[in-house]
C-alpha cells in the first residue's frame, strides 16, 4: 500500500514490479475497506458494531471455504461448478442420516468430507487424466448433485437430532469485542462454529500456496500447462489434485452450511457456485489461471456479502435487487480486472520494446 | 566412448508411419564445445534433439553419456535431465506468472516448504555469476523475450546439465541480445558444458560454433570442424547439391530512375502506436525495395504501419497519386496492398482450417460478407497456386497446421497471390524455412515485380535483400536514417549505415 | 522429407466415418434408440388423437422429443457460433429467454396483467423482445470482445441479474395471455397435427442454412475463432464478428423465449427454461464441436440438441422426477463425453491395434 502512496501515482500507475496477483489482491481489500467505511458513515451506527461484521461472517462461513476451492482450481486453469450442488447433497444426506437414520455427528461429518473427496476424485480423473473440459465435467457433477440431491430426500426439512442441534447452537465469544446494548448492558460478539473452520481453511490454504511446493505447482500449471510440463511439474497429478481439495473444501462447506441452516433441502445452496465465482473473481483471481490469493478470496466473499447488506439497508429489499447489485458489482470488477491487466501488459511490452538490449548492454560492459 | 567426448549417438534409427525420420546417424559432443546442428526443414534435426530429450524413443541405435559405461535409454524428458540433458527451446517454457527466482528452481527443489529467502538469494548469485542483469523477484511476464531465454538457460545451467540444446533460440532476439546471448554460451563452454545450437542463421553458427553435422533426408552428412566448411559448401551440403543456386540469382533487375512517374504508393509522416518516428516511403510500379536494420529497429513497424497493421495515428498516403485513407487491413486491402506477416504462426495461419480456407481467406473478405465463393470456385483457386507455387500438401482439405513451415509459408503467399496486389509487402518471408523454399521465394518475388507488381520486402538475411531489391530503407531505433540505392547496395555499406550513429554513442 | 509424409497414413473407410464430427451425436441417439427398442418399444408409437378442442393432434414420444426439442435446437444453433467464435459459451441464455419472455409479456399485457385482450399485436411484442434480447446479447457480446473477458465470466454476469431484472420488468406479477392465437406458437395450430415449435425450429435452421450459405459468417467465425491476430491482419473485425454472433445468439433467445412463454401463455421467472444454458452448451459438445472454439459443425449441433431431449424425454418416460432427472442426464452426459474424449480414444485405438496386431502393421507401412 504504502507504496503506491508514495508514487502518488494511484492503483493504475502501480508499479510493474508487483506481481498481478497481489495488485488485484490489493485492490479488492481497498474496496472492501472503502465500502465497510462508507457504510459506517452513510448508514450509520449499525455497521459500526462488530457484531455486524460477524453477522456477515456467520452467513458466509460456507461460502468462503467454497470460494477457496473454487480459487484454487481457477488459479490451477480449471473450474468446478458442482459445488453449490455437492453443498445442497452434503447438507441433505447429512440431514436424512441425522434426522431418520438417527446417526451421530462425527459419522455426518465424516459422510460430509466423504461425498466432496468422492466428487473432487471422480472430476480430477476425468479433467486431469481424460483430459475431458473441466467446465464439462464438473457440470455433469453439478447436474449428478443436484439430482441426487431429490433422489436422497425429496422436500425440506428441518434437523431435529440434539447433538447436531447444540452444535448448531454453539457460539464462540470473541474476547473484548461487542457493543452495549439499550439497557448499557456490554453484550459480547459471537461467531459460529463455522466461521472458526472457514478461516482455519483459509489460513491453511494461504500458507499452503504461498509456502509449500505442491502449492507454487498450481500457480505453474495455471500459468502455462506446457511450460510447467517441461520445468518438471507433475502437471496432471497437480491438476488432479486441485479438483480433489476443491471437493473436499465443498464437503466440509457443505457441513458448516448445513450447521448454519440445520435443514436439508434441494433449494439449499442454490447459485452457490456464481457466487464462489463472482467471489474469486471479485478477489482478484483471473479464470485464465495463474494469478490469484487466498487473501483475495476471502474479501472478494465478505465484500460481496457487504455490498448485499448495504443495498438491503438502503431499502432495497426486493428480491431481485441483490441478483442485480451482485452482477453489477461482478461486472465492474471484471471490467476494471481487464483494463487493469491489458494497461499492464501494454506497458511492460513497450518498456521491453523501446529500449532493446539497453540493460543487457550495461550488464555486458 | 572418445576421450572427453560427453556423448555420442550411434547409428540412431527412427520411423513414423510413413516416414523415416533418422536412418543410422551418428552424433557426438565433446566438452566444451558448440556443435551446432544443421539441414534443411524435415532433414531430422528436430527427430533428433528429440530422441536426445526423451520425447520420442528412438527405434534403433545407442546413445552413450559421459559417466555411464553402458548405453543409456531415455524414455522422458525427466530421464534426459537426470542425465545432464537440458533443453532450451525457441518458445520459451517458463511460466510467465511467476518471479524468474521461481521459474528456475519450479520443479526442482527436494524441500516441501519453500524458503522465499533463500531461493531468491540464490537465483540472484546465479545470474549474477552468468551475467544476466535481472533481479530474481521479478515476474516473468515483464522481461524481455530475451532475457526469458536466457533465465532458461540459466535454469538449465543450475541443474548441473552437462550438455545444453539450444533449439533456435535466436529467431525471436535482435542483434544485440544474440550478442549477449553468445557471451553467455562462450561462458558455458569455458565451463565444460557442451552445447548443441540448432539454428537457421549461418552468420551465427560461423561466430560462435566449433563443430557442424549436417543432417538431410535423415541421413548423416557429416560432421566438419567450422574452419574446413566455407558457408557456400556448407549451404551445398544441406541441399544436397553441387550447384551454386544461391548465387544464381543476381540482382539483374534493372534499378527504378525514372523518378516522374506517380509512385504506386506514396506515405508521408506515417507514425503507429507502435512508437516510430514518423517516417516517408514510397514505391514505383515494378520496384523491389526493402527495410533494412537490427530486429527491433522498427522495420517491421514501419510495414504494419502502411498496412494498417497497427493502430496508425498520422499522415497521409496516397496511392498512384490519390489521396487515400489507410488506418485498418482491410482499407490497404482494399487499395490492393498485402502483406505477409513476420510471425507466420501468430499472424499468418489459420491453424484448423483448410489450406484451401487458408489460401481464399483475404480473397474472400475483400468481396465482401455477402458474396461467398462456392466450393468449387474456392477449390478451384486453391488447387492453381498449390500448382503455381508447388506447395506440398495431401488435398486442399488438409489442415494449414499439419504443413511444413515452408509450405504454410507458401499457402499465406498463394493467399495474397490470389487477391491480385498492386503491391505486395514480404515481411521476413524467408525465416525459419529451408534453403531451396527460400530460394523459390526470392526468384518469384523478381519475377512478379517484372511483371509489374511492387514489392517491399524485409529479411534479416542482408544478402538476401542485397540480391533482390534496387532500393534499401535503413532503420536504426525505431527511425528511418538512410535510403540506399545502386551503387551503394553493399554489405559494407549497410553496415555502416545501421552502425553509424551507434559508434558515435558509445 | 519425403512428400508422402505429410499423408496421412491410409486407412480403411469405416474409420474415416468414426473420425467424422456428426458421428459422435449418431451414435448416442442409436444407443438410446436400441435402448428404447429394447425397454420399451411403444415409445416409438405414435398415435394420431384428439386434443381438448376437438383438434387432430399427434401423440407420442418421438413427437414430445421433437416439441420440446425445438426450443434447444434453436438455442443450439446460437450457442455453436458463440463457442465458435469466441472459445467460450454464454451460460446466460436461460436467463436471457426469462427476460425476453418478460418483455413480451409486458408488450402483449400492458400493465394490467389480467388484461382480457392483448394491448399489442403479437408480431410488436415479439420484435420487443427480440429488440431487448438482442441489446442482452450485445452486452455480453461487448464484454468478450471489447473488454477480452472470458465468454463464461462476462455472461455470468446476466446469469446473476438476468431473472432478477425478468421479475423486475413485470414489478414482480406474473402476466396471463388470454388471447387463443397466442397459445399457437408453443402448441398446436388448430387443423395442424404437428407441434407448431417443430415448425419454427425448421425455419430457424432454414434461415441459419441461408446465413451459412449465402453468406461468409462461417468461415469469418471460425477463422476468429482459431486466430484472431491473423483475422484482423486479413481484414477481418474479430470484435464485431464476436460481438454478431452473441447478438444471433440474442435473437436465438428471443424465438426460444417466445416459444416457452407461448406453451403456457405466462412466465414464472425462476423457473422457465431453467438449466437450459446445461442443455445448450451440451448440445454443442454432444455435436462433437471442441468447446474451446474454431472449427464447427451447424448440423452436429442441432442433432447434439435433439439428442439431449431424446434423453430426457427417455428419463421422463421411465418416472423418472423432474427434479432427480439432472442426476441421469449427468451420467450419460459424462459416459458420453469420456467416449469421445481423445485420451480415451488413444487408448481404445491402442487396444484395437494390440488385438489386431496384422493389420495395424499393414497400416504402417
Amino acid at each position: 500500500m504504502s507504496r503506491f502512496n508514495r508514487q502518488g501515482g494511484g492503483i493504475l500507475k502501480a508499479p510493474s514490479k508487483m506481481t498481478d496477483t497481489n495488485l488485484l489482491t490489493t485492490i479488492t481489500v481497498c474496496v472492501f475497506l472503502i465500502m465497510y467505511l462508507g457504510a459506517i458513515i452513510f448508514l450509520g451506527e449499525g455497521f459500526l458494531k462488530p457484531q455486524a461484521f460477524f453477522n456477515i461472517l456467520n452467513a458466509n462461513a460456507a461460502l468462503i471455504i467454497l470460494s477457496c476451492g473454487m480459487s484454487l482450481v481457477m488459479i490451477t486453469g480449471g473450474i468446478d461448478i458442482s459445488v453449490g450442488g455437492v453443498t445442497a447433497l452434503v447438507a441433505m444426506s447429512c440431514a436424512v442420516f441425522l434426522d431418520e437414520k438417527g446417526g451421530s455427528v462425527p459419522v455426518a461429518i465424516l459422510i460430509a468430507i466423504g461425498i466432496g473427496l468422492a466428487f473432487g476424485i471422480v472430476q480430477g480423473y476425468l479433467v486431469a487424466y481424460l483430459e475431458i473440459q473441466p467446465f464439462i465435467v464438473t457440470l455433469a457433477g453439478m447436474f449428478f448433485a443436484r439430482g441426487m440431491t431429490t433422489i436422497v430426500h425429496t422436500d425440506p426439512f428441518n434437523v431435529s437430532n440434539p447433538d447436531f442441534v447444540a452444535l448448531k447452537d454453539s457460539r464462540i465469544v470473541i474476547p473484548f469485542l461487542g457493543s452495549t446494548n439499550r439497557k448499557g448492558i456490554f453484550v459480547p460478539a459471537k461467531v459460529e462454529l463455522g466461521v472458526v473452520v472457514a478461516l482455519l481453511v483459509a489460513a491453511l490454504l494461504f500458507f499452503a500456496l504461498k509456502w509449500t511446493k505442491t502449492g507454487r505447482n498450481f500457480y505453474a500449471v495455471g500459468g502455462n500447462r506446457q511450460s510447467a510440463l517441461m520445468l518438471g511439474v507433475n502437471v496432471k497429478r497437480t491438476t488432479f489434485l486441485s479438483h480433489v481439495i476443491c471437493g473436499l473444501l465443498a464437503g466440509v462447506g457443505g457441513f458448516v452450511y448445513f450447521m448454519h441452516v440445520g435443514s436439508g433441502s434441494p433449494q439449499h445452496a442454490s447459485g452457490a457456485e456464481m457466487n464462489a465465482i463472482a467471489s474469486s473473481i471479485i478477489g482478484g483471481t483471473m479464470l485464465t489461471g495463474g494469478v490469484g490469493n487466498i487473501i483475495g478470496t476471502v474479501f472478494g466473499v465478505l465484500a460481496l456479502a457487504l455490498i448485499q447488506n448495504i443495498v438491503s439497508s438502503v431499502g432495497l429489499d426486493d428480491a431481485w435487487w441483490t441478483g442485480i447489485t451482485v452482477a453489477g458489482m461482478l461486472c465492474i470488477f471484471l471490467v476494471v480486472q481487464s483494463i487493469i491487466i491489458a494497461r499492464r501488459k501494454k506497458r511492460d511490452l513497450s518498456a521491453a520494446n523501446k529500449k532493446p538490449g539497453s540493460k543487457e548492454k550495461a550488464a555486458a560492459s | 566412448m572418445r576421450e572427453n567426448s560427453l556423448l555420442e549417438m550411434r547409428g540412431i534409427y527412427k520411423t513414423f508411419p510413413g516416414v523415416k525420420a533418422l536412418q543410422n546417424v551418428d552424433f557426438t559432443l565433446c566438452e566444451g564445445e558448440i556443435h551446432a546442428l544443421m539441414g534443411e526443414n524435415g532433414a531430422g534435426k528436430s527427430t533428433l534433439i528429440k530422441v536426445l530429450t526423451g520425447v520420442h524413443v528412438k527405434d534403433g541405435g545407442e546413445i552413450f553419456v559421459k559417466g555411464h559405461a553402458n548405453a543409456v535409454s531415455i524414455n522422458s524428458p525427466k530421464q534426459a535431465q537426470a542425465l545432464g540433458i537440458s533443453t532450451v527451446y525457441q518458445e520459451i517454457s517458463l511460466c510467465p506468472n511467476l518471479s524468474v527466482a521461481e521459474n528456475i528452481f519450479l520443479g526442482r527443489s527436494e524441500n516441501r516448504i519453500i524458503s522465499w529467502r533463500k531461493m531468491n538469494k540464490r537465483a540472484d548469485e546465479l545470474l549474477k555469476e552468468l551475467g544476466i542483469n535481472v533481479k530474481a523477484t521479478r515476474q516473468l511476464a515483464s522481461c524481455s523475450i530475451a532475457v526469458q531465454q536466457m533465465v532458461a538457460i540459466a535454469r538449465a545451467v543450475d541443474m548441473d546439465c552437462s550438455v545444453l540444446i539450444l533449439d533456435e533460440p535466436t529467431s525471436s532476439l535482435d542483434e544485440s541480445e544474440v550478442a549477449k546471448l553468445f557471451v553467455l554460451m562462450r561462458k558455458l563452454k569455458a565451463r565444460g558444458v557442451g552445447i548443441i545450437f540448432v539454428t537457421h542463421f549461418l552468420d551465427q553458427v560461423y561466430e560462435v560454433c566449433d563443430k557442424i553435422t549436417v543432417l538431410r533426408d535423415g541421413k548423416l552428412v557429416g560432421e566438419f570442424e567450422i574452419e574446413n566448411l566455407p558457408r557456400l559448401q556448407l549451404v551445398s551440403k544441406m541441399l544436397g547439391k553441387e550447384l551454386d543456386d544461391m548465387a544464381d540469382i543476381k540482382n539483374d533487375a534493372p534499378a527504378y530512375t525514372s523518378k516522374d512517374e506517380v509512385p504506386v504508393y506514396e506515405g508521408r509522416g506515417l507514425c503507429s502506436d507502435e512508437g516510430i518516428s514518423p517516417f516517408d516511403f514510397n514505391i514505383r510500379r515494378g520496384e523491389i525495395n526493402g527495410f533494412t536494420g537490427l530486429l527491433g529497429s522498427g522495420r517491421s513497424e514501419c510495414v504494419r504501419t502502411i498496412f494498417g497493421a497497427d493502430k496508425v495515428t498520422g499522415g497521409t498516403v496516397k496511392m498512384n497519386g490519390k489521396e487515400v485513407k489507410i488506418t485498418k487491413p482491410i482499407h490497404a486491402m482494399k487499395q490492393g496492398i498485402a502483406y505477409l506477416p513476420e510471425d507466420r504462426k501468430r499472424d499468418g495461419i489459420v491453424g484448423d482450417l483448410s489450406v484451401r480456407d487458408n489460401i481464399i481467406l483475404a480473397l474472400q473478405v475483400k468481396t465482401g460478407f455477402f458474396k461467398p465463393f462456392s466450393k468449387a470456385k474456392a477449390t478451384e483457386f486453391a488447387n492453381k497456386y498449390i500448382e503455381l507455387l508447388d506447395i506440398k500438401t495431401a488435398s486442399v482439405n488438409t489442415p494449414i497446421k499439419s504443413l511444413s513451415g515452408g509450405n504454410q509459408q507458401k499457402v499465406i503467399l498463394a493467399r495474397w497471390l490470389l487477391t491480385d496486389p498492386k503491391y505486395l509487402i514480404l515481411d521476413e518471408p524467408t525465416r525459419g524455412i529451408d534453403v531451396g523454399t527460400k530460394v523459390d521465394i526470392q526468384k518469384l518475388m523478381l519475377k512478379l515485380a517484372s511483371e509489374g507488381m511492387s514489392v517491399t520486402f524485409i529479411s534479416s538475411e542482408t544478402d538476401e535483400m542485397l540480391r533482390t531489391c534496387s532500393r534499401l530503407l535503413v532503420m536504426r531505433d525505431r527511425k528511418l536514417v538512410g535510403e540506399l540505392t545502386g551503387d551503394q547496395l553493399t554489405q559494407n555499406t549497410i553496415m555502416a549505415t545501421i552502425a553509424g550513429g551507434e559508434k558515435n554513442a558509445e | 522429407m519425403p512428400s508422402n509424409a505429410l499423408k496421412p497414413p491410409k486407412t480403411s473407410k469405416i474409420p474415416n466415418i468414426f473420425r467424422n464430427q456428426i458421428f459422435i451425436p449418431i451414435a448416442a441417439l442409436l444407443i438410446l434408440a436400441v435402448f428404447n427398442l429394447i425397454a420399451d418399444p411403444t415409445f416409438f408409437r405414435i398415435t394420431l388423437d384428439q386434443n381438448s378442442n376437438g383438434d387432430p393432434v399427434l401423440n407420442g414420444y418421438i413427437i414430445t422429443v421433437i416439441d420440446y426439442g425445438s426450443e434447444l435446437a434453436i438455442l443450439a444453433l446460437g450457442m455453436t457460433l458463440v463457442t465458435a467464435a469466441s472459445g467460450g459459451q454464454d451460460i446466460s441464455v436461460g436467463a436471457g429467454i426469462a427476460i425476453a419472455g418478460s418483455v413480451l409479456l409486458r408488450v402483449l399485457c400492458g400493465a394490467d396483467s389480467r388484461s382480457a385482450e392483448l394491448q399489442a399485436p403479437i408480431i410488436v411484442g415479439f420484435l420487443a423482445s427480440c429488440l431487448v434480447a438482442m441489446i442482452f446479447g450485445a452486452f455480453n457480446g461487448s464484454l468478450v470482445a471489447f473488454f477480452k473477458i472470458q465468454p463464461m465470466v462476462a455472461t455470468l454476469i446476466l446469469f446473476t441479474a438476468g431473472r432478477s431484472i425478468a421479475a423486475w420488468i413485470n414489478h414482480n406479477e406474473l402476466p396471463i395471455v388470454s388471447d387463443e392465437t397466442f397459445s399457437y406458437f408453443g402448441n398446436y395450430i388448430p387443423g395442424i397435427p404437428v407441434p407448431t415449435p417443430f415448425f419454427i425450429a425448421v425455419a430457424c435452421f432454414i434461415i441459419m442454412w441461408a446465413l451459412l450459405k449465402f453468406t461468409t459468417l462461417g468461415l469469418y467465425v471460425q477463422s476468429v475463432g482459431i486466430n484472431e491476430k491473423t483475422s484482423r491482419l486479413n481484414g477481418l473485425n474479430p470484435e464485431l464478428i464476436k460481438l454478431l454472433t452473441y447478438v444471433i445468439l440474442g435473437v436465438c433467445v428471443a424465438i426460444a423465449g417466445f416459444i416457452k412463454v407461448s406453451r403456457l401463455s405466462t412466465i414464472n421467472y425462476s423457473v422457465i427454461a431453467k438449466d437450459i444454458e446445461m442443455d445448450a452448451i451440451l448440445a454443442v459438445a454432444l455435436g462433437g464441436n471442441a468447446l474451446s472454439g474454431g472449427k464447427f459443425s451447424m448440423g452436429s449441433s442441432i442433432l447434439g440438441a435433439y439428442v439431449i431431449q431424446f434423453l430426457t424425454t427417455t428419463l421422463y418416460k421411465f418416472d423418472v422426477k423432474s427434479d432427480a432427472l439432472p442426476a441421469y442426464k449427468a451420467v450419460v452426459v459424462i459416459l458420453l463425453v469420456i467416449m469421445s474424449a481423445p485420451a480415451v480414444r488413444e487408448k481404445l485405438s491402442r487396444l484395437a491395434k494390440k488385438l489386431h496386431p496384422a493389420k495395424a502393421a499393414a497400416e504402417n507401412s
